[in-house]
């Protein structure tokens, strides 16, 4: 589209902004890390790495990392089986109540997490036996089979059948051609769902306030229980960049997984 | 299984499509139904149930108690009415913000380009949802924030914790959920549909507008699904930098220790109220482009 040189200018200056609110914020508490002062501050006061090393010693912020990537992993182990089971279904068949079965697949996530939440909570304690580590990966897993499901769905749509039919003309069966056709063209998107799935799980909270055992503190559980802790504050902001600056990995991962070459 | 009757079983699947779907969907459609839309039942049943008021046990005989008491108490249908407005506002802001961001990354920016502008604009869709929130809480500090540093030479007063930092911190979290889809939306626009239009005599302006909007319209429906839902069910933005008021969130959140079944009756609002969006968005054809 040939656009004026204004209307160019006016969506560069909209851009411009629109990357300074979605970067600002951020780059704040990154600076607040290692501001002296003990509570946030603006302009620092000092410059000091002490609430690092301090958080680094932290035990209840280890012992809420431990429980976060556990967590975490079990919901992501069992929303890859179940979203690429989902997608292998619904991506190349067409049946009745197909598109029922996709709605109820997005629902999870587009009813608000305290529904979920309190409907989980509400099942577990009063019908089996109370909350414990294993009903957060239950809760976890349920908003995250959608994630999965998209990525595996999408490249189901764009992949076609051609590939697991040649396969099979040639004498393959079902499983030969999963594993030697369909499984290796499906293996990025699985990676890419995967990694979805693992950084939806570690940042819940809400789910996970409702459906956490106790004493059962995941990272989000533990950042919120000491947000309004004055003498915490410190802590809670290195926590606060250091999860900023490991979100940085992730979209570096996904940038190689989308670019590589296996992909096309 | 013996090799042979495992050959026979794929024998099965592989001339009948029916079991073979079954096959595919029974682990996960039984999650789903089961625990999910199982859980779901149960809440809402209860709303039609009541508690003890001294032992706070929920007693299962049928009563509409709740659902009066909610239809006729005004500060309920007030904290409904000023929850629909934040997820409306919030809504309306992301569209406001990722339209045009969109339609640069998409359509202006070389292609090179492209997949590096997108890459930082979702970025903050990884950082965690907390951290988000406080952040907010550090730019909106009332006696220190960054706000007040930067709006006091102006002598304006920073707007502190309240009804508008609640809106930008949700309008923040959201965000990324509105560029992914409209900017999907945009980049899928075949080019030769906007050089028809200009060849036709519109102006980019006129473009914009005319072609470029409503062709992405499901684009943008299918991101206000999630910003909508998310915002109107948040309670813990509201904590963090909201100052006094509440929403839908924090009223269920306060009854559901001692009063389930209220709280259940609650949060059927929300639900009532996604129920009705996707209905009414089912046509347009935005569930597709999630």
């Amino acid at each position: 589209m040939i656009l004026s040189k204004n209307a160019k200018i006016v969506l560069t200056i909209f851009m411009i902004l629109g990357m300074t609110f979605i970067y600002l914020p951020l780059f704040i508490v990154v600076l607040n890390s290692f501001n002296s002062s003990i509570s946030f501050s603006f302009p620092p006061e000092g410059f000091t790495t002490s609430w690092w090393s301090k958080a680094a010693q932290n035990s209840g912020v280890k012992q809420a990392i431990i429980t976060s990537v556990y967590t975490a992993l079990g919901a992501t182990a069992i929303s890859l089986v179940l979203g690429t089971l989902a997608a292998s279904a619904i991506a190349r068949y067409k049946f009745f109540g197909r598109d029922t079965l996709s709605l109820l697949i997005v629902l999870p996530i587009a009813l608000p997490g305290i529904v979920t939440g309190i409907a989980l909570n509400n099942v577990f304690t009063n019908y089996f036996g109370g909350l414990t580590y294993f009903t957060i990966i239950i809760g976890h897993a349920t908003f995250c089979i959608v994630v999965v499901f998209n990525n595996v769905a999408a490249r189901y749509r764009r992949m076609g059948s051609s590939f697991e039919e040649a396969s099979m003309d040639l004498g393959a069966n079902r499983i030969m051609t999963f594993r030697l056709i369909t499984f290796p063209l499906l293996r990025s998107a699985l990676l890419a769902g995967g990694m979805l799935a693992f950084a939806l799980s570690f940042d819940e909270i809400i789910v996970t306030t409702f459906t956490a055992g106790a004493g059962q503190n995941t990272l989000p559980i533990w950042i919120f229980q000491n947000l309004f802790r004055p003498n915490q504050a410190p802590v809670v902001n290195v926590v606060a960049a250091a999860l900023i600056l490991l979100s940085l990995i992730p979209i570096y991962l996904a940038q190689r997984i989308i670019n590589a070459p296996n992909n096309n | 299984m013996s090799t042979n009757s495992l050959a026979k079983v794929q024998q099965y699947l592989h001339k009948n499509i029916k079991a073979r779907i079954t096959a595919l969907l029974l682990l996960p459609m039984t999650w789903l139904v089961v625990i999910y839309l199982g859980s779901l039942a149960a809440l809402f049943i209860t709303s039609i149930w009541t508690v003890d008021d001294f032992t706070n046990k929920v007693i299962r005989t049928f009563t509409l108690e709740n659902f009066i008491e909610i239809l006729s108490d005004r500060a309920y249908l007030n904290v409904t009415i000023r929850t629909l407005l934040i997820a409306a506002s919030v809504t309306i802001l992301c569209a406001l913000i990722a339209i045009p961001m969109s339609f640069f990354m998409a359509r202006v920016v070389s292609p090179k380009l492209r997949p590096v502008l997108i890459a930082l604009a979702i970025t903050p869709l990884w950082a965690s949802y907390l951290v988000k929130i406080y952040a907010w809480r550090t730019m909106m500090s009332p006696e220190s924030g960054f706000l007040t540093w930067l709006l006091s030479p102006f002598g304006i007063k920073s707007p502190g914790y309240g009804l508008v930092s609640v809106v930008l911190a949700l309008t923040y979290l959201w965000l990324p959920y509105m560029i992914i889809p409209i900017y999907a939306g945009m980049e899928r626009l075949p080019n030769s549909i906007l050089d028809a239009s200009s060849d036709l005599g519109a102006k980019p302006f006129k473009t914009f507008f005319k072609v470029v909007l409503p062709l992405t319209y499901p684009a943008i429906i299918a991101g206000s699904i999630f910003t909508f839902s998310l915002s109107m069910g948040d309670y813990i933005a509201v904590q963090i930098v909201g100052g006094t008021f509440q929403m839908l969130g924090n009223v269920v959140y306060q009854n559901f220790a001692l009063d389930l079944p209220f709280s259940a009756a609650v949060a059927l609002i929300p639900v009532i109220v996604m129920v009705l969006y996707l209905t009414l968005i089912r046509k347009s054809g935005a569930l597709e482009n999630l």
